[in-house]
């Protein structure tokens, strides 16, 4: 029972730190090496205004995401379109958008870094709660929920809404979607943004019980890469189910074989899927 | 067959012999400057050995040039092996983890290859720092020899001068003439029975043995092996962004991709020592917006316009 | 303008910056002693140099160049710090460390912070003879190392002492008849907490201690969790964790979750943090770490002060004084020499003591000295030392009563 609770709620913080990738990748078809500063921007935004302005960072929250909205926009509109214009297929496009997302998140470890270079940690709904005879923490399940609503948010906005199915579609195909009249860039460029947003979202949530600092990014990129290809580019029900199984073996190794171990299990599973399905839990078969 | 043409071979010689008495002239600086270019030359060509011509991006160099250098790390400092019988057998076992990774990787395509071989580059860190701490029961591996930067340069200068030389063997042989009809087109490639299984996954496992062997050269010098500084994502992307600057197309392109990137990276880190990071990613976005051929197209650029 | 003009006019703008900054540098050469610093500005562990090394720095240089500078040649040389950032990469750090000695011409080094930097640094160090006085550095291998480098110290003494100083003050709890026998292990899977871990199990066997779970969890692990559970489970008397900042926060968060019942509760690196005692408040009554310090000497408290108004940060309780203290020894060796000569000054430093905001120094025939504090406890916010080498200043440890 501990390994469930304790593993789900692993899985929603791994799901808060790959939606937004999935959404970049999938839709945008921008390989945004970036994504683990973006998530570590959103923890120093809570940090910052915790540890100096004492605002709650639920309340950052909603500074966050619409300020990472914007920003990642931006950072398409003027970053990433004109790679996107310029490439003649998606192999070119990933080799720039690898190349230039690689740059970008040198220069935002490196203005992260002119701010606060030491690590950022505070102490917010540290509180321990059981659960169903579990004892977990506050923070951690607060970030569960909140990862359930964003998820179940996103969801329902993909497939429920005009927007969000242009964007399903853009990320089937996207030649075949501008040809039944979708603007492809504008789509795009929306996909990227909110897949920001979200990332950044996550990184003020995780920052609640994950102690950040400006370099750490790195690996949650890692993470998410993992956890996107894994679960298969498009389906944004694939990185969450990807990253709720992630969250569900690692506390099962850890609690059963041996925490030393969590992370080679992770990778074997994920080497065992792509080995079993190539393209990924839900991916399309790449022609 | 035509008659061969002796003038790039002969080019070759002079840059070697060249590339070989740098250490005599050079003093510290330059000479590290010179290590760390040659260990990237070394890397970057023999990765495009393979992502040249298959067109497969692979995150597995750090991976094996971590296992590379902590096997000499872990043999001389445990067990008292010497730095040469490691530096031999580390590329082995590289090479045989190459076999494994490359069977395996063989449905894999496009995307889900390059994140396959970072997945498999982080298990790897973190297999060898378990079996670290729950077997070898290391007190620290320490590298101590006598080797200096000059010593090094000179093994690494080896290992480029073999990874050139086996590229050159691998264009005019059969291996080669396959591999350039899988890059072209794989489905045409199995229908004319070639066996693009085995091409791939040889040379995935030279690939594998070069970024061991320079792994384990370079060891020395880092003088004490962690997991974690020597398993580096980050090196895995560096080679592929110097490679891809420079061009997999053709054997020289990763050399004219390390070369300007290891002085431009110097360049920016003596110019702005409190912000070398910010100021190495945007130059980054710089070279990737106004770059778009990388430093080979450039260079053509440059010829073109010298000889009009 | 065309694009081959741009990458031009770019390379040939960032190679005249670079020429600039030599000039400038060397412009000034003549009044200043120049220090050279390779720095971990970005990289995991850019985070610990920030609190531990950095701050020191700047405070020397202000408090020294507010006399006058230091007392060489007769009068007086400001002290100029050149710096460079190496990413946290030992390739960068050599490059950049040989850059220093050859191009920027410095007249000194500070040392780095990481053991493997230092070990990295050392044969350069040695080549161009400047004095390592190596702070963030616990090895095992000092004979060996000052053998190869003569002109390394050593500070912060080995991996047996580090774990010497966890037992000795689990036996005196256990003699106390606080804490029963049951010892609960678990290290970070990183060369530091490996080597704890493999030095301290058959020293805690050897002093009669019951390791009842004993397990390694990879570095940045995100949910540390099923690690605390386990080490409930085991029901230890004390709980002891060879971890890096991430993990000793995480730990120690978890285990005030968990509410881990033990009379020890000891975390290794970042316990000395002013942002542990930050975050947790007085949580953290009690808790043991690696370092601490004697607060209440007039020096250390001089030093405390000074920190916080010249640099606007506050030190941490371990290796922030120790690395201070080498820079004291290193301005105290060249005024004593009175001119730039570093093998005198390496000499020097062998052959004398020094005083320095941690007590008298000096170096036996291994370029080692061994007095430091080892162990350290919270207590009503500050972080006191229990356990010593030599020091003889450490108060008696207490348990820890809940959190």
């Amino acid at each position: 029972m501990d390994i469930i609770i304790s593993g789900l709620l692993l899985g929603g913080t791994y799901a808060l730190i790959a939606m937004g990738l999935n959404l970049q990748y999938g839709v945008a078809r921008i390989m945004n090496l970036a994504n683990g500063e973006m998530l570590v921007l959103g923890g120093l935004a809570a940090f910052w205004l915790f540890v100096f302005a004492g605002i709650d960072p639920f309340f950052t929250l909603l500074l966050v995401a619409p300020v990472a909205f914007a920003g990642n926009w931006l950072i398409y509109r003027f970053l990433m379109a004109p790679l996107v214009r310029r490439s003649k297929n998606q192999g070119a496009l990933d080799v720039d958008s690898i190349l230039a997302t690689f740059g970008l998140s040198f220069a935002l470890v490196g203005i992260m870094v002119s701010v606060h270079g030491e690590y950022f940690t505070y102490s917010f709904l540290a509180d321990p709660l059981s659960i169903l005879g579990t004892t977990v923490a506050v923070n951690r399940l607060m970030a569960f929920i909140a990862a359930v609503c964003i998820a179940g948010a996103l969801y329902c906005w993909l497939n429920l809404t005009y927007a969000g199915t242009a964007v399903r579609a853009v990320s089937v195909n996207a030649e075949a979607a501008g040809l039944v009249g979708i603007n492809v860039a504008k789509i795009s460029a929306l996909a990227f943004a909110l897949g920001g947003a979200v990332t950044a979202a996550g990184g003020t949530l995780i920052s609640t019980f994950i102690t950040l600092d400006a370099s750490i990014g790195v690996v949650f990129t890692m993470k998410a890469l993992i956890i996107i290809i894994m679960g298969g580019i498009g389906d944004i029900r694939g990185a969450i189910i990807a990253a709720l199984i992630l969250g569900l073996v690692e506390t099962a190794v850890a609690t059963l074989i041996d925490p030393g171990l969590t992370l080679v299990a992770a990778y074997v599973i994920f080497l065992l899927v792509l080995l079993l399905r190539p393209q990924g839990m839900f991916g399309r078969r790449t022609t | 067959m035509k008659a061969y043409n002796f003038t790039p071979l002969l080019l070759a010689l002079i840059l070697l012999m060249a590339a070989a008495v740098i250490p005599l002239f050079a003093d510290g600086y330059w000479l590290s400057i010179a290590v760390t270019a040659m260990m990237y030359i070394a890397l970057a060509t023999s990765w495009a050995l393979f992502s040249g011509p298959t067109h497969y991006i692979s995150l597995a160099t750090g991976a094996f040039f971590g296992v590379g250098g902590y096997l000499v790390g872990a043999g001389m400092s445990d067990y008292q092996i010497s730095f040469w019988t490691m530096a031999a057998v580390a590329p082995l076992v590289a090479t045989v983890l190459a076999l494994l990774v490359g069977l395996a990787t063989l449905r894999l395509s496009g995307v889900y290859f390059v994140i396959f071989t970072l997945g498999l580059a982080e298990m790897i860190r973190n297999l060898v720092s378990w079996v670290q701490n729950n077997f070898l029961g290391s007190r620290g591996l320490y590298v101590l020899t006598d080797f200096t930067d000059a010593d090094i340069y000179w093994m690494l200068l080896t290992v480029a001068a073999v990874v050139f030389a086996l590229g050159w063997w691998i264009s005019r042989s059969r291996l080669g003439f396959a591999l350039r009809i899988i890059g072209s087109d794989e489905q045409v490639a199995k229908h004319v029975g070639i066996n693009t299984a085995w091409s791939k996954v040889i040379l995935f496992m030279v690939t594998g043995y070069f970024a061991a062997l320079v792994g384990a050269i370079v060891a020395p010098r880092y003088s004490y092996i962690e997991p974690n500084v020597v398993f580096s994502p980050e090196l895995s992307f560096l080679v592929v962004i110097m490679a891809l600057l420079g061009g997999i197309h053709r054997l020289w392109g990763p050399l004219i991709g390390v070369i300007p990137f290891t002085l431009i990276w110097e360049g920016i880190t003596i110019s702005f020592p409190n912000y070398t990071t910010l100021f190495l990613g945007l130059t980054f976005l710089l070279i990737v917006y106004f770059t778009p051929t990388g430093f080979a197209g450039l260079l053509e650029k440059l010829v073109k316009a010298v000889r009009q | 303008m065309g694009r081959r003009t741009f990458m031009k006019r770019l390379m040939e703008g960032a190679t005249a910056l670079g020429i600039v900054s030599f000039l400038a540098a060397s412009a000034i050469a003549g009044d200043t002693i120049k220090f050279g610093v390779v720095a971990h500005k970005t990289g995991p562990l850019a985070g610990g140099e920030a609190v531990t090394h950095t701050p020191n720095i700047e405070m020397w240089v202000k408090q020294v160049n507010a006399r006058g500078g230091l007392n060489v040649d007769g009068g007086k040389k400001l002290i100029e710090i050149v710096e460079y950032d190496d990413k946290t990469n030992p390739g960068e750090h050599i490059k950049a460390v040989q850059r220093l000695a050859t191009q920027d011409e410095v007249d000194f080094m500070l040392s780095p912070y990481g053991t493997g930097f230092n070990v990295a640094a050392a044969p350069i160090y040695a080549k161009y003879g400047f004095p390592l006085i190596a702070v963030s550095a616990i090895t095992n291998k000092i004979e060996e190392l000052s053998k190869r480098f003569p002109n390394m110290f050593f500070t912060l003494g080995n991996t047996t002492g580090f774990v010497e100083g966890v037992r000795d003050t689990l036996i005196t709890m256990r003699d106390s008849g606080t804490i029963g026998n049951k010892i609960a292990m678990v290290n970070v899977a990183d060369a530091f907490g490996i080597e704890l871990a493999d030095t301290a199990r058959p020293i805690l066997a050897e002093a009669g201690f019951e390791i009842v779970y004993d397990k390694s969890y990879p570095l940045g692990t995100p949910d540390i969790s099923p690690v605390i559970k386990g080490a409930k489970a085991a029901k230890p008397d004390a709980f002891v964790a060879w971890s890096y900042p991430p993990d000793t926060f995480a730990l120690t968060e978890q285990a005030i979750i968990e509410d881990l019942d033990v009379k020890v509760f000891y975390t290794a690196v970042a316990t000395a943090f002013p942002a542990y005692s930050g975050k947790f408040g007085n949580k953290i009554e009690g808790n043991l770490g690696a370092g601490g310090v004697n607060p209440d000497t007039p020096a250390m408290q001089n030093y405390r002060k000074e920190h916080k108004e010249l640099t606007g940060k506050v030190p941490d309780y371990w290796a922030s004084a120790t690395y201070y203290a080498s820079l004291q020894i290193l301005e105290q060796a060249i005024e004593a020499v009175g001119t730039v000569d570093r093998s005198a000054t390496v000499d020097y430093i062998k052959n004398n003591s020094f005083d320095t905001v941690i007590g008298t120094i000096s170096f036996d025939e291994n370029n080692n000295s061994d007095r430091y504090w080892s162990v350290g406890q919270w207590r009503d916010g500050v972080f006191r030392a229990v356990a010593d080498t030599g020091m003889g200043d450490s108060v008696p440890v207490v348990e820890k009563s809940g959190w």
